[in-house]
């Protein structure tokens, strides 16, 4: 396709101004309504965040709107002395621990079903099936029943035993969901060669499998971690005595109306915006190696 | 050792059959027994068979205004995620020319996502309440006298912390299915003599469905399962199905929150697959 004749004949260039988007040229006047609406979507969304970090380091006569008042890091002290406000340091603690657990679990198991459900096999329809059901269950529902199962058991509910479970019927249809994603630019000729060269099913995965797919499974740990680090429905009701972090900021929600729950509110998105860059930072490095070895054979 | 193919494939998905069977069935399963059960008035359960916890939950006036409440505001949150996740990817993918740019600015919508909803929600508190920036700009301009009460602690604060959590849920799989689309379609229907109009209504509108579907039922499916939101921006003035069960639970009245929740998730459940009835998501999303 050459630009030349295009620009010669005027029918194109009408058909051109015409295009929903002409990839050259004068833009239609939608595009600004829509960069418009965009501009306003991504302030939107950002701006009230932004608010709250910067009230939070406010001084001791600080409220919860503006103007600030002061500026210091009273707040952040007050979060992690005051018995008043829990066990937020344990809290942290317990939940980036679990947030590890479930990630770990859920790479590993999203892997797997997605290598199983590129056939198809007996059942598979089922499994499906539970899984969107696990996705779209309430989560408070799915929590009590834990909850009430595990008292029937007469087993008592801990973060890391019956929340991990809870937490993991929702991470895990996410991460399948994101490896299908993955796996559909995943071309099974390169593991058939493997194969075909003599290697095991484990040398296979090994070497060939994973390696291909890394930034995709660095993806599915960034859901892993950040699902259940931030995640509050199925928890409260399947942590028992010991808090997590989001059901923490929830009681102080009801309870606490200093900019002590806008510092927590900071703490926590930096630890997310720290797990976001780390990873996205990763899925950047192997790309860029990748092609500098593709480029250096 | 050769296995059988079928074998090899229940070995790779048992990991997650017994995360599922376990933490999915099960607790649905207990949760359906126990709204047959009778309550001690202790948080112990009696079991029996009894229908009076749905026959309570049912003819009370009050759940039908939960009901009503709840479906409003999904409906409302349906529409508003909607109307702005279409434009967001529309724009993102068919009018911003560098590709690399368009990833970035997808990116940028998404990181959020990654962070805190309860802390999202409540970022709205200085912004809205009475005192807060939108109503102190408002009567600095002179265009009010006295602070606007509806902005938060409302319906209308309610909406927005909804929106601004779960249009995320509409961007990326309609940005998804739109990034798929061929160009060369669009190009071949201009030169054909279509109209934008006419683009956007027989091209681009039909080839996004799978993502609006998709996108519909993760905000349907959170709007209906969630409380803490309507408890928190409406300031109590509204009341959620799943609030007033959790209200159960602080009471111990777990058969009654129990017949609640198997209702709500029939519900939910009905309402997931009328829309899974409008595309086939499986070989969508495989593929």
């Amino acid at each position: 396709m050459s630009a030349a004749p295009d620009a010669l004949s005027p029918a194109k260039t009408g058909a051109r101004r015409r295009a929903l988007a002409p990839s050259k040229g004068r833009r239609p006047w939608t595009f600004y309504v829509l960069a418009a609406i965009f501009t306003f979507y991504v302030v939107a969304l950002y701006g009230p965040m932004f608010c709250i970090y910067v009230l939070s380091f406010q001084d001791l006569r600080g409220g919860l709107v503006f103007p600030m008042k002061g500026l210091s890091l009273h707040w952040f002290v007050d979060l992690f002395t005051q018995a008043r406000t829990g066990d937020v340091a344990g809290a942290f603690d317990r939940s980036i621990k679990l947030a590890i657990l479930v990630t770990v679990i859920t790479v590993v198991v999203s892997l797997m079903s997605a290598l199983a459900f590129r056939r198809r096999f007996p059942g598979d329809t089922i499994v499906f099936a539970l899984m969107i059901g696990s996705l779209v269950a309430p989560g408070l529902v799915l929590g009590i029943g834990v909850g009430l199962m595990f008292n029937a058991l007469g087993l008592p509910t801990t973060w890391w035993g019956s929340a991990l479970g809870a937490q993991l019927s929702w991470t895990l249809p996410f991460g399948v969901l994101v490896m299908f994603a993955v796996m559909s630019r995943f071309d099974s000729a390169w593991e058939e060669a493997a194969r075909d060269l003599g290697a095991s099913r484990w040398q296979t995965l090994r070497l060939v499998i994973v390696p291909v797919l890394a930034p995709g499974l660095v993806a599915v740990a960034l859901f892993g971690f950040t699902l259940s680090y931030d995640e509050f429905a199925r928890t409260l009701q399947t942590a028992g005595p010991q808090n997590t972090l989001p059901l923490e900021i929830w009681s102080m929600t009801l309870n606490v109306t200093s900019p002590a729950l806008y510092a927590l509110g900071t703490v926590t998105t930096i630890i997310s915006f720290l797990i976001i860059g780390a990873s996205l930072g990763a899925i950047v490095w192997i790309q860029k190696r990748r092609g500098r070895r593709a480029s250096s054979t | 050792m050769r296995l059988n193919k079928s074998v090899v494939s229940w070995l790779y998905i048992l990991p997650l059959v017994l995360v599922l069977v376990p933490f999915f069935v099960a607790p649905m399963l207990v949760v359906l027994v126990a709204s047959v059960f009778n309550t001690d008035g202790f948080g112990g359960l009696i079991p029996t068979f009894t229908l009076d916890n749905y026959i309570g939950v049912l003819t009370s006036g009050l759940t039908f205004k939960l009901y009503f409440e709840t479906i409003r505001f999904t409906a409302l949150v349906w529409v508003f995620t909607l109307i702005l996740g279409f434009l967001v990817a529309y724009f993102l993918v068919f009018h911003v020319r560098n590709q690399l740019l368009a990833i970035g600015l997808f990116l940028l919508c998404t990181v959020p996502f990654w962070t805190s909803n309860i802390i999202r929600m409540i970022s709205w508190i200085p912004l809205l309440g009475k005192e807060g920036l939108i109503n102190s700009a408002l009567l600095k301009l002179g265009l009010i006298h006295e602070p606007l009460t509806f902005l938060l602690y409302s319906s209308f604060a309610v909406v927005v912390a909804y929106v601004h959590q779960l249009t995320i849920f509409m961007v990326v799989p309609i940005f998804n299915s739109m990034a798929r689309i061929d160009k060369r379609v669009v190009e071949a229907a201009v030169d054909a003599g279509a109209s934008r109009l006419d683009v956007m209504r027989l091209i681009v509108i039909p080839l996004s469905k799978s993502g609006v579907a998709l996108g519909s039922i993760f905000v349907v499916a959170i709007v209906m399962g969630d409380f803490f939101v309507t408890k928190v921006m409406s300031g109590g003035g509204s009341a959620s199905v799943v609030g007033a069960f959790y209200e159960d639970i602080g009471v111990l009245q777990y058969p009654t929150a129990a017949a609640s929740a198997v209702i709500l998730t029939a519900m939910l459940m009905l309402s997931v697959a009328l829309i899974l009835r409008t595309v086939d998501i499986r070989r969508e999303i495989t593929q």
